[in-house]
Order: structure tokens, then sequence, then C-alpha cells
């Protein structure tokens, strides 16, 4: 019976693949296809859940493969079935089922309707693996999938400014997320000195005995899932990601944002709960931003005058509620909370534009002018000051922008020195001396040694920062990309237990997929289109094909789970020492600025409004 | 330095902006219009020339697309060298080579936008991405009608003033900076002073306007649209064009002054070159004038196989005696019901008119607290219709519900009735059926209700309006009504008045689905009245005094067509005399089946079922579509409309016309002056012009002049639909409304002396300019001889050229079952 647990990642795994050689007009086939995916797999969901519950319901823990093995480090794939994991999987199934009998009619005559299959599957895939995950590793492929999905359905009309710009914000909040999990992998080796699985979390006296010792990293390893929680559960501070992920069709926002992707961040920390179940400073912390969440996202969802943006912040607060659940260790309202929700959201979306006649009608029988609020009876100020600041979304949009990407901005324009002409000079030199300084450890003094991969780490940053801010030369760029991993690696290299069959296993994706990257942009400038980074170019209304491999090339250099770099990345961490506070919090910056930098190059070149305006094109505006 | 005070004239400006903007009224009032009404005192050709150059419009096919229709055999090859030999001599000559080979041009960069993109360019700063989200945040809330539940806290002075008062009041501030917001809270600035601090350089003032109010078209337009009407909001704001414009010149102000400090150099001080004037002379471009020759071709291809069609109809002399008499709506959507109603029985006599029956007043439901127009827009009627004594109840659906947003509330019922969403979920999926969320046309009134049709004390309403119409007002319409379309003796046992509407769900443009002769709803209140009328001893009495005869065993009935359902619901019945009612009895199984095949002839468009299934499953599909949430396209609208046809239906009996004609009924042997004919060119040219243009230009550029896709259409403020949640409002239609729409001009046919037609079309201005302008193309038609000829430039030539007749169709229905495209025209029996 165990092994059915397989068939949930297979069986949307093997859809996905196939509805990718589909050709893109046969809209049947797409449709038959997806049909198939997800009945076969709410079928089984309900047949294995019932046979599940009948056989007493045990948990299950379904060690699957080793990725990759070396001394006190495995990664390995794991599996996990329990209560939470069912109800996550009914909801979804039935959620995906249905929203895809819809969308076969709805998406008819749309342009991308086999992208739209295409992305939806992939999303069910990485819905699937996380739900299903035993351990942190296996849930950060599926958390990587989630991410990238998203992006896609976001910028899902990708020929218009808005949805492309909105796409790439959400993006940069999930980077936020992902490195929360990253970070949480990295503390959690150290406290346990092992992969650790979910299943083993439930061991009390483990647990117990471990956070004893340790209970500032306990804390620590908590927070940084609680961040990737919060992230992607659009919780304080994080919330006004989610009304501005409404941009693609209708079904696509009802079940990605109204329900399924948005109640994982719930997920996680239902998931983890028996790991910071027994530190109550942590639990009061979660109750309070679930408060804050609550209270901010009830007022916003009050002044919303769009429906989706309503029905967006409505669902926020019930997830804030859902926390405050979690945190006081009832999961099983928590779980029921969930479903209600999700159903409710994913209903209310789709006949979202039924408002319209039902409430003008609504109106036209009952209307009241001014009809008083429980805000009026407030004192002025404090009823004007709180509809501004809910108006305004509590500033919570500005806020990422003027204390995150504001400063890296005026941080990059400092190195407006390096150009792509002079940046392989300057490189090299700075590289060359690090390696020989790696090479002959002797030759560092001792006092100087604990400093060398900080300044390599921060070198990288840099760089990145500087890619990130780049506006013109999307060589320089790129180039800059790489050379950030290729910082990393050697920063890495200063630390004791340095291991070159890592370093291959972390450089050996981003050297290819940078080669690859280089050479799409290399045969857009030979086919005489313009690139570059002050604008959107939309080049993929033209090099559809280009557009994929430059994808797929970013991927791969932002260490998605497509290259050996995934686990790459997961091993440099390894190679961090607890004591290197300051050296993870420099690379685990430079992952974040890394995958936001390349994913807006991608972009700025094949996404937006197309350069060229023979064809009909939207306003910016719109 | 002190300029002329005359270059700016902020009332000039503000009245260039209101002309070009957008003038999309809110949902609930969706009526079709012009889309470039703004060009339309130009030349159809020299005004889309400027709006392509102007504002970068897309205003026709691209090259290869047209290539393509020539290559397919959609553009005739011999029509396009008759239009190369006619061509126009502005300029070099064009050759069939050029219009074949070429390409279209990559870089056409328009003119609106270039003066304010120097701040991208040269100061580089993006003003529209830090003032564009707050600033359509604010007026969507502003102006919301009743999606948020917490009010934007307005006064009745304005938008500014309600932010003065707001600002005054809170600890936080929608702008950035202190001075700014002092600055507001002051009131001590105009729009000048505001301009001469951004632009500094008063010529271009006016260009900076319709640069910025121009890039975001669709909040801009509705500001204009209730500025000029503050009657379209239900829920009222007084609000202005000018202070919303003051406001983003604020916004702009504080977004410079948070950028560069509380000094910077005004945009004229640091312009490369001075950007061409928006309104300066605009000379076609080479691809123009190539599209505008292939546009010619592409729309004679068609109307050729029309004429020819047309001149072989029947020469109509005597009247016969009819089964029934039924007057439909001229819409487009009636062209292929009256069709098969006629096949059904071969002795009943059909005719078309404007769907409100030339009753026009104002409804009120019962309970209704608003009154509704039902007459075509530009009429403002002064008499008002209630209903009374209705039985229907309005059910109530939790999840549009303020509850589901609340914090306790909303725990509670995601505990509860969230479950039940699935189950609702579940149900709407697998087994559509009609919710409270659908929208109904024959809920627009009560079929068992009564109607205040008749006045007899000179009761008014406390607006002032009359209600009811007396007994002379009672003639006088129905006479102009019978007289308009040529319905003055021959009456038969039964005349049906069928007025029309449509079902859909989850359709935020459902008014524009409904009748537009009727202000964007269903007819039935105005079917019932006019039959009311109609069926009274006494207008009876009166119209026999002028003329007109009809029998006592003559009685009217009202109905209602559901153009999505092709259903029927008829009024009344109970007044009928026993023989009628017999006799209604057999029409109503006529209509019925009429109906089913009628359904069955548009399922051809619609992917998801098969035509060739029996008509009964069709249609019981086509139904099923009107209650499916997840289906865009309850129904297709007007699209493919290009023609109407005003004349006797002798003209049109004969041909298969694929519901692309509007058909108005009109007897020119009973209106020699053409006198009624003027009251039907009033409609026609605004109504189906309007249709028709709208179509038009969201079909060539629907990201610009159309709304796009509605997939993602999100509702803002019930007033519009925006893509997401922080968008501009898009106006014009959907590209599921337009996408099977080919565009080409309306060509309006009249049976009539051409002369008589040109005397008639040039008495009102307003309708003689879509003619003259070519916006609209009208031919004449002579009832006797058959001669075809076409306005051109002031007067009516004879057709020199035309195609051949259209073959007979042996079997139309195997031609309507097999091809999804357009159908040419065909002859439906031998002549």
């Amino acid at each position: 019976m165990e092994w059915y647990i397989n068939l949930f990642i297979v069986l949307p795994f093997v859809g996905f693949f196939l509805s990718l050689l589909i050709p893109r007009k046969q809209e049947v086939w797409l449709s038959r296809l997806s049909f198939t995916t997800v009945g076969l797999q709410l079928f089984s969901a309900l047949y294995f859940s019932i046979l599940w519950l009948l056989k007493g319901a045990h948990v299950i823990n379904l060690k699957e493969f080793s990725i990759f093995k070396a001394k006190d480090y495995d990664f390995y794939i794991d599996f996990y079935f329990d209560g939470i994991t069912l109800t996550y999987l009914i909801i979804g199934a039935l959620l995906t089922f249905i929203i895809t009998v819809y969308s076969q009619y709805y998406l008819h005559r749309e342009e991308g309707y086999k992208r739209f299959f295409n992305v939806i599957l992939l999303f069910y895939l990485g819905y699937n693996i996380i739900i299903f995950s035993g351990n942190i590793e296996t849930l950060f492929i599926g958390w990587e999938v989630l991410g990238l999905s998203s992006f896609l359905l976001i910028a899902f009309y990708r020929d218009r400014y808005l949805p492309v710009k909105n796409a790439v914000k959400v993006f940069s909040i999930y980077r936020i997320g992902d490195v929360g999990v990253i970070m949480a992998m990295w503390l959690s080796h150290h406290l346990w000195h092992e992969n650790i699985s979910f299943f083993k979390l439930n061991n009390y006296e483990l647990v117990h005995e471990h956070l004893a010792e340790h209970s500032m990293l306990g804390f620590t390893i908590a927070f940084m899932f609680f961040i990737s929680a919060a992230a992607k559960s659009a919780q304080f501070p994080f919330s006004s990601w989610l009304p501005r992920a409404m941009e693609g069709p209708t079904p696509s926002s009802a079940i990605f944002y109204g329900s399924l992707s948005v109640h994982i961040g719930a997920f996680l920390l239902m998931r983890t709960y028996p790991f910071w179940e027994q530190q109550t400073s942590f639990r009061v912390f979660v109750v309070l931003i679930g408060v804050v969440t609550a209270v901010i996202a009830t007022m916003s969802a009050r002044v919303q005058s769009t429906v989706k943006s309503q029905i967006a912040y409505s669902s926020i607060a019930q997830i804030g509620l859902i926390f405050i659940e979690i945190a006081c260790g009832l999961q099983e309202v928590a779980l029921v909370h969930v479903a209600g929700n999700a159903f409710l959201r994913t209903y209310q979306l789709l006949v979202s534009p039924s408002v319209v006649s039902y409430k003008i009608r609504e109106q036209f029988y009952n209307f009241v002018p001014r009809k008083e609020t429980i805000e009026d009876s407030w004192p002025k100020r404090v009823e004007y000051t709180f509809y501004m600041l809910s108006l305004k979304e509590w500033n919570l949009d500005s806020f990422m922008y003027r204390n995150m990407w504001n400063p890296l901005k005026k941080l990059g324009s400092r190195w407006a020195f390096l150009t792509f002409k002079n940046v392989y000079y300057f490189f090299a030199l700075t590289f060359f001396a690090g390696l020989v300084l790696a090479m002959n450890p002797d030759f560092v003094p001792l006092r100087l040694k604990p400093f060398l991969p900080l300044l390599f780490g921060l070198i990288g940053l840099l760089m990145v920062i500087k890619a990130f801010t780049e506006r013109m030369s999307v060589r320089l760029s790129w180039s800059l990309i790489i050379m950030n991993h290729l910082c990393i690696a050697l920063a890495i290299s200063f630390n004791k237990h340095f291991d070159i069959s890592h370093h291959i296993w972390y450089l050996s994706g981003v050297i290819v997929c940078g080669a690859i990257g280089y050479l799409c942009v290399q045969r857009l400038r030979n086919q005489g289109e313009w690139v570059s980074l002050d604008r959107f170019y939309g080049h993929v209304y033209e090099h559809p094909r280009i557009a994929l491999v430059f994808l797929l090339a970013c991927l791969g250099v932002s260490g998605f789970p497509i290259t050996p770099t995934f686990i790459g990345e997961d091993l440099i961490f390894s190679h961090i020492e607890e004591n290197q506070i300051l050296l993870a919090f420099l690379i685990a910056m430079s992952l974040i600025i890394n995958g936001l930098a390349s994913i807006r190059i991608y972009a700025r070149i094949f996404l937006g409004p197309h350069v060229k305006t023979y064809h009909e094109t939207a306003k910016r505006s719109s | 330095m002190k300029k002329s005070h005359a270059s700016f004239d902020k009332d000039h400006a503000l009245h260039q902006l209101k002309h070009y903007l957008p003038t999309q009224a809110p949902l609930k009032d969706f009526i079709h219009h012009n889309t470039l009404h703004a060009f339309q005192e130009k030349f159809f050709h020299t005004g889309l020339a400027e709006a392509a150059q102007i504002f970068g419009y897309k205003v026709y096919l691209s090259l290869e697309e047209y290539q393509t229709l020539y290559a397919g055999g959609k553009i005739k090859d011999e029509v396009l060298d008759k239009i190369l030999e006619t061509q126009e001599n502005d300029g070099p000559k064009i050759t069939k080579d050029q219009l074949l080979s070429a390409r279209s041009e990559d870089t056409l960069i328009p003119r609106i936008g270039r003066l304010r993109s120097t701040w991208k360019s040269q100061f580089r700063i993006d003003l529209d991405s830090l003032v564009h989200p707050t600033l359509f945040r604010i007026i969507g809330s502003y102006l919301d009608q009743g999606v948020a539940i917490w009010n934007f806290p307005h006064n009745d002075e304005g938008l500014l003033s309600s932010m003065r008062e707001l600002e005054k009041n809170s600890l936080t501030s929608f702008f950035r900076t202190n001075k700014v917001r002092s600055l507001l809270v002051s009131g001590e600035f105009t729009t000048e002073s505001l301009l001469q601090t951004i632009v500094g350089d008063e010529t271009l003032f006016e260009q900076y306007l319709m640069d910025q109010q121009c890039a975001h078209p669709g909040w801009s337009g509705i500001v204009a649209v209730i500025d000029d009407n503050p009657g379209a909001l239900t829920d009222a704001r007084k609000i202005s064009l000018d202070e919303f414009i003051q406001l983003e010149l604020l916004m702009e102000i504080d977004a410079l002054d948070d950028h560069f400090g509380s000094i910077w150099a005004p945009l004229a001080t640091r312009m490369p070159e001075r950007p061409t004037p928006l309104f300066a002379d605009v000379v076609p471009s080479e691809t123009q004038r190539l599209q505008r020759l292939w546009q010619d071709a592409y729309e004679w291809t068609f109307y050729n196989n029309v004429l020819s069609g047309i001149k072989v109809s029947r020469v109509e002399t005597e009247k016969s005696t009819r089964s029934f008499q039924s007057i439909f709506c001229i819409d487009d959507r009636e062209c292929s019901l009256r069709r098969y109603v006629e096949e059904e029985d071969p002795n009943c006599g059909t005719y078309g008119t404007a769907g409100f029956f030339g009753v026009e007043f104002y409804y009120q439901p019962e309970h209704g607290k608003f009154y509704t127009k039902v007459c075509p827009a530009p009429v403002t009627p002064k008499y008002l219709i209630r209903e009374l004594e209705s039985s229907k109840s309005r059910k109530k659906d939790f999840h549009f519900g303020k509850h589901t947003h609340g914090l306790v509330l909303g725990w509670i019922i995601t505990h509860t009735l969230g479950f039940w969403s699935i189950v609702k979920l579940f149900l709407s999926v697998f087994k559509p059926a009609k919710s409270e969320s659908s929208v109904s046309s024959f809920n627009h009134m009560d079929e068992f209700s009564t109607l205040t049709i008749e006045n007899t004390n000179g009761e008014m309403s406390p607006e002032g309006l009359q209600i009811g119409y007396t007994l002379t007002e009672m003639t006088d319409r129905l006479e102009n009504l019978l007289r308009s379309i040529g319905l003055i003796d021959h009456f038969a046992p039964l005349i049906y008045a069928v007025g029309h509407g449509s079902s859909s769900v989850n359709n935020t443009h459902y008014a524009g689905y409904d009748c537009g002769a009727c202000s964007g709803r269903p007819g039935s209140v105005n079917a019932r009245v006019i039959c009311h009328i109609g069926n009274h001893p006494v207008v009876r009495n009166m119209l026999r005094e002028r003329g007109i005869d009809i029998p006592t065993t003559t009685q009217f009935v009202g109905a209602l067509h559901d153009t999505s359902r092709d259903e029927i619901s008829f009024y009344d019945v109970d007044v009928l005399q026993e023989k009628n009612r017999m006799l209604h009895a057999e029409n109503e199984v006529h209509f019925n089946n009429a109906l089913t095949n009628n359904a069955r002839e548009r399922s051809r468009r619609f992917m998801s079922i098969n035509t060739r299934k029996s008509a009964w499953k069709v249609h019981r599909e086509v139904k099923q579509r009107t209650v499916s949430l997840f289906e865009p396209r309850p129904e297709l609208n007007h699209a493919t409309n290009t023609l109407c046809i005003v004349g006797r239906r002798s003209l049109t009996e004969n041909l298969f016309l694929d519901r692309r004609s509007f058909l108005n009924s009109y007897d020119s042997t009973t209106d020699p002056e053409g006198k009624y004919l003027l009251g039907i060119l009033n409609a026609v040219a605004p109504v189906c012009g309007g249709i028709n243009l709208e179509y038009y230009f969201s079909r060539t550029d629907n990201q610009q002049l159309g709304a796009g896709t509605k997939l993602p259409h999100n509702v803002m403020g019930l007033i519009g639909v925006a893509n997401g949640t922080d968008g501009d409002l898009r106006t014009g239609l959907p590209s599921q409304m337009i996408e099977v729409h080919d565009p080409l001009r309306l060509l309006v046919i009249v049976e009539h002396d051409p002369a008589v037609v040109l005397k008639t079309m040039k008495i009102n201005p307003a309708t003689f300019e879509w003619f003259e302008n070519e916006w609209v193309k009208i031919c004449a038609i002579h009832p006797l001889t058959k001669e075809l000829s076409l306005y051109k430039k002031g007067t009516f030539e004879p057709l020199i050229y035309l195609g051949e007749t259209p073959p007979v169709a042996e079997d139309i229905e195997a031609i309507i079952g097999k091809e999804h495209e357009n159908i040419p025209v065909y002859l439906l029996k031998t002549v």
C-alpha cells in the first residue's frame, strides 16, 4: 500500500511531461490529457485515503533513494503520509480536478491554451511533492516547482506590462521564502548532524533533547520555517503580493491564490509543528503575527474596491487565523479551516464576474445611500487614519521597495565602473588571487583566515547585486551571475572540508546553463534583435523557442531542481560552519538575488509588451 | 519670464480631452458606440490615419492578414483590381505587386506620450509606476459603487475636497512628501500653477495633459463620463475631470519631490527637441495607403455578394393576407429567427423595427429604487411606467455577501458554508443550472404583473415624469410604429411584438447583450406596452380616424425572445379572444420550432457543440451554455454584423444572410416623401453604426480599443473591469465577443428612390455625418426598377460593378451543419 504514494508524484509528473509534447493547437488532446491526469489522481487519492483510514491511519514514512551521499550528509528523497497530507491531498485533488474541467471550456481559443495546462500540471506536481515530502530536502524541490509555476501563471499574459511586473514582484517574495527553507536546511543540519526526516521530528524526546542544548538555534530554525511559510501564505509583512498575483485567467487565480498555493505556508507550519511545539516563545510569536495579519488583512479587505483583491485579503485574514490555530496546537481545527477557506475562496473567485449583475440588482432594489459602517462610530482621526492605511495596504508593498530593493539599487549603481569589457579582467584577477590563496592555505596568515571566505562571499554578493541592478547590458548582468557562483564556490573553498567533487556538483549546472544562456542572447543578437535591460522587450512573440531555452538556462543558474546545482547549493551550505552565520547570510542573500537577477533578465528580454509595434500591444497601464 | 496667457486655455484642453477619451458608461449601462467617435467629423480613412498616427491605434487589419484573406478567396481578385483602378490620387499609384508583397512596418511610434516620455529618457524617472497604483486605488475607491464594505469617506463637494478632509484628519498620507500634502490641504493651486511647476512651458501644457490622461484612458474616460453625466452612478459621487487631473499633477510633483529632493527643473528644460504637436497634419503612411485599398477590397467583396443577391429579389406588387404578423427588433440576431419563423409558417409576415417599438419611457419594477431607461440612449423620455403586483422574489447568494469578508463571521462561514461551496463548485461544473448569480432576461419584468400604461388623471412622478401615456399619445406612437414599418392594412388576427434580451452568467458585459434600442435592457416591457396600446379600443377608434383600420378580430401579443437561450415568453395571452387563443396555440408551436432551428444555426459557431446532432439536443446544449460559469461565450452577440437593410421583407426573404444583417421594415410605397424614413435613419446610423464600429475597432485593436481577453478581468467598483487588481479600466469589447467578427463597415441598403434617400439623410446633420464621411456606407435600391446606387461624395451614383448572382442553396441546413466560418450569401429558392 505504501508503494501507492509514488503514484501521486509519478502521475502528475507523467501528465506534465506528456503535456509538453502535445502540439499547441491540439486543444482536445491537451484537455483530455489534463482531465485524465487529475481525474486519475483524484480517484486514487480517494481510494488510497479510504484504504489508509480503514487500515488504522498509521503514519507512513517512505525513504526512497539518495541522490547524493557523503559523510554525515545524505540528500535523499523521502515521502510521508499522515492526516495533514491526506487533507491537503483531497483538497488539492478535488479543486484541481474541478478547475481543470472548468478551464477546458473557459480557455477555449485562448492564445496560451497549452501553456496554461502545462503550468497547471507543473503546479500540481510541485504541490504534491510538497505535501508528500518526508524531509526538508524533498519539500524544497516541490517548493521551487511551486514558485516557478506561480511565476509562469501570473505572467500568463506575458505580452502585457503589469502581469510581468507583478510576476517578478511575487517571485521576489517567494525567493525570500526559498531562502528561509535553505537556511532552515543548513541550520537543521548543524542541529541534528544529519538530514532529518519529518518522521523523526515526531519523536518528542529526541527533539526535546536537541533543543535543550541549542535553544537559540532551535528558535532560528523555526523562525526560518516561519519566514518561508509567511511568504507563501502572504502573512504579515508579505501580504501585499497576493492581490497582485491575480493577473492570470480567473480559474487559475482561484486555484492558486484563492486556495492551494496560499495554504502551503500553513502546511509547512503544521508539518514542522513537532519541531517547534516545545518552543513557547516561538508559538507566541506565530500567534502574534497571525493576529496582526488577521486584523490588517480584514481592514484591507473592507476597503478594497475590486472584487478579487477583496477576496484575496479576506483569505489572508483567515489564513492568519489558521496560523493562530496551528500555533495553539489545534491542528484538526486548522485543517478544517484550511479546507473551508480554500473551497469558499475558490468558488468566490470563480463567480467573481457575476458580482456586477448580482450587486447591481441588489442595489437596484435595496439601495440605501451612505450606509453606516462600524468605523463611523470611531473618532474621525482614527477612522480616517485606518481607512487610509488600509487603502495603502499598510504600506506593505512600498515597505519591500523602500527597505529591500531600493537600497540594493543604490548599492548596485555604485559599481557603475564595471562594464562588460572590463568585468572579466577584474574578475579574473580577483578570482585568480583567491584561487592561489585557496590552493596554498599556508600563505594565508592565520588571523586573516576566517575573513577570506567572508571577503569572497562579499565580492560574490556585490557582483550579483550589480547583476540585479544593471540597467543596460544583458551580457554583463549574465556574466556577473555566473561569477557570483564562482565566488561563492571560492569562498567555501577556504573552509576545512574542502572537497572538489562538491564543487563540481555545484558548478556543473551553473557553467553549462551559463553557457547556454549566453548563446541564447548571442543568437538573438545575431538575428538582429536589440536586447538590453532598460525595458521589457517581449521577444517571446517572435522567438518562443529561444525564450524557452533561455528560461531553462535561468532556472539552471539559479539552482532550480533540474541540474546538479540544486543539490550543490545545499552541499555548499553544509560546508558552512555553525559559527559562520555571516557567511551563511551573505551566501543566502546571494542566492536570493541571483535567482531574481536571472529571472529579471528573462523577463526583460522575452516578456512584456513587444518592442515591435506591428501587432496589437496593450497600454502599459492595462 | 512671462508667457502669453492665451497659449493655454484650460477649458479647451478639457474639452479636447473629453472628446478623445473613451466615452464608455459604467457597466450597468453598457451601450455600443463608435469607439473612434472623436474622428467621425473626418472622412473615414482620413480619421483612421489620424487615429493611428496620433494615438497608435490599429485601425485596419495588418497587411499580412489581408494577404491571407486574399489567398483564401475572402478578398476577390476582380474586386481588388477594380479598387486599384479607382484608387484615389493622393500619392504615387499603388500596384498590385505592392499590395501582395508589402510587409507591416514594425516601428510605428505614435505621437501620444512622446512629450511625457522625456521624464523617462532624460530624467530617468518612471512617473507612471510611481503615480498610477495609488491614483487608481484612490479613484477606484472613490467611485466604487458597492464592492468595498467600508467606503471612501467622501463628501458632496468632490474628490479633492474629500481628500482634503481625509488628509487633514489623518495621521498618515497618500503623499510621500509633506510639501504636497500641505499644498493639497491649503488648496492654493490651480491646474495651471501645477502644470507650471511640472512642465514649465505653457505652450506644452495641453499636450502634456493629453499624454498624461491617455496613459490611462479607462479611468480618465469614466471620470469624464461621470463629470458630464453624474446620473451615470447609482451611488452618486461628485467629480470633475479637472480635479482628477489636479490630483494626478499633485501626485506627480510629490513623486518628483521625493525622488529629486525639493529642487528640480521642470520638464521643458531638458527636452531634447520640441515634440510634434499632437494634432499637426497627418500624412497617411505607405502602409496605411495599402491598408485602405485592402480594406475597400475586403468590404466590396462582401458588399457585391450581398447586392447581387438583393438585386434579384422579388418585386412586390400585391399584399396578401397573412396567418399572423410578427414585429421583431431590428437586431441582427433576429435575422435568422425571422427566416425560421417564416419557414415554419410560410403564410406569416415578419417585420423589423427598433426594439423599443416606438414607446419611450422609464421603467420602474416593483420595489425598484431607481428608474431604468428603456429606449435608445440619445432619447430622454418624459414618461414613467411602473410595474405593480409583481410576485417575483430575489434569492440571495451568500458568496457575494460582505460577511464572508469579516474576520469572525468569515471564520464561521468558512467552517460551515465553505463546505457548501465545494458542492456548488462541483455542480456548477458538472451540472450547470440557473442560479442567483446568473442574469435572466425574463427577470426584467414579472409576466403576471400589471403596468401603469394608461394615464387618465394626469398623474406625475415626483421627478416630473408622466405616469403612462394619454390616449392621444398612445395613438401617436402606435400610428408611428405601424406606418414606419408599412403595416397599415391587411392585418392578420394576431400581431406579435417580440422584444429581446439575453441570459448569461459570469458576464460583466451583460448589458451589452440585451437590446441596444432599449438602452441595454430586455425589450419585454416595451413589447407589452405597445401591445396594450394596440389592443386598446379607444386607441383603435382614434387610429381609424387617422386612416388605419385595425379590425376588432385582430389582437396584439407581446413577447420576449431570449437571444442566448432561444426561448420565448408571451405576455397577457389571457386577453385573447377564443378564436385567437387557438390560433396563438398553433403559432406558439411555430415559434418554438423556429427557435430550436435558430439555436441549431447559432451552434455552428460553438466548437463545443456538434451542430449535426438533433436540433432538440443542440438547443438543450445551447441553453446549458447560458448558465455555465465556465462558458465565456453564451452567445456571440452582434459578431459578424455588416448590413442594415431598410425595406420590405420581399428584398431579403429569399436570401440567406447568415445573421449578418440588421433588418428594418419599411415600405416606400406608403411613404413616398420619406417622412418615416427619417426616423429610421436617425436610429440606424447611431445604433447599428455604433454597434458595427465598436465591433470593428475592438476587432482590429483588441488591446487598445477593445478590452482584451475577458478571462483575467477583475471587477472594479461595479463600474468597469481591469486586468488584475492594479490596472487601468478596460473599455471596448472583450476578445471573446469579437473573435469571429470581420471588420467591415456597415452597409445600409434603403429601398427607396435615391433622390428621396439623399434628401432625407441630409435633414439631420448628426445622422448625415455618418454617411457623408463614410463611417457607414449607404446604398439605395429602387423599389420598382431594382436599380442600385451608392452614396459617394454628395450624390448617389449608379453602381456599375456587380458580382455574379449568388448560387441557390439546395440544402442550406447541410451547409450550416458543416461550415464554421462565415457563409456567403445564398438564394434560398429559385427565383
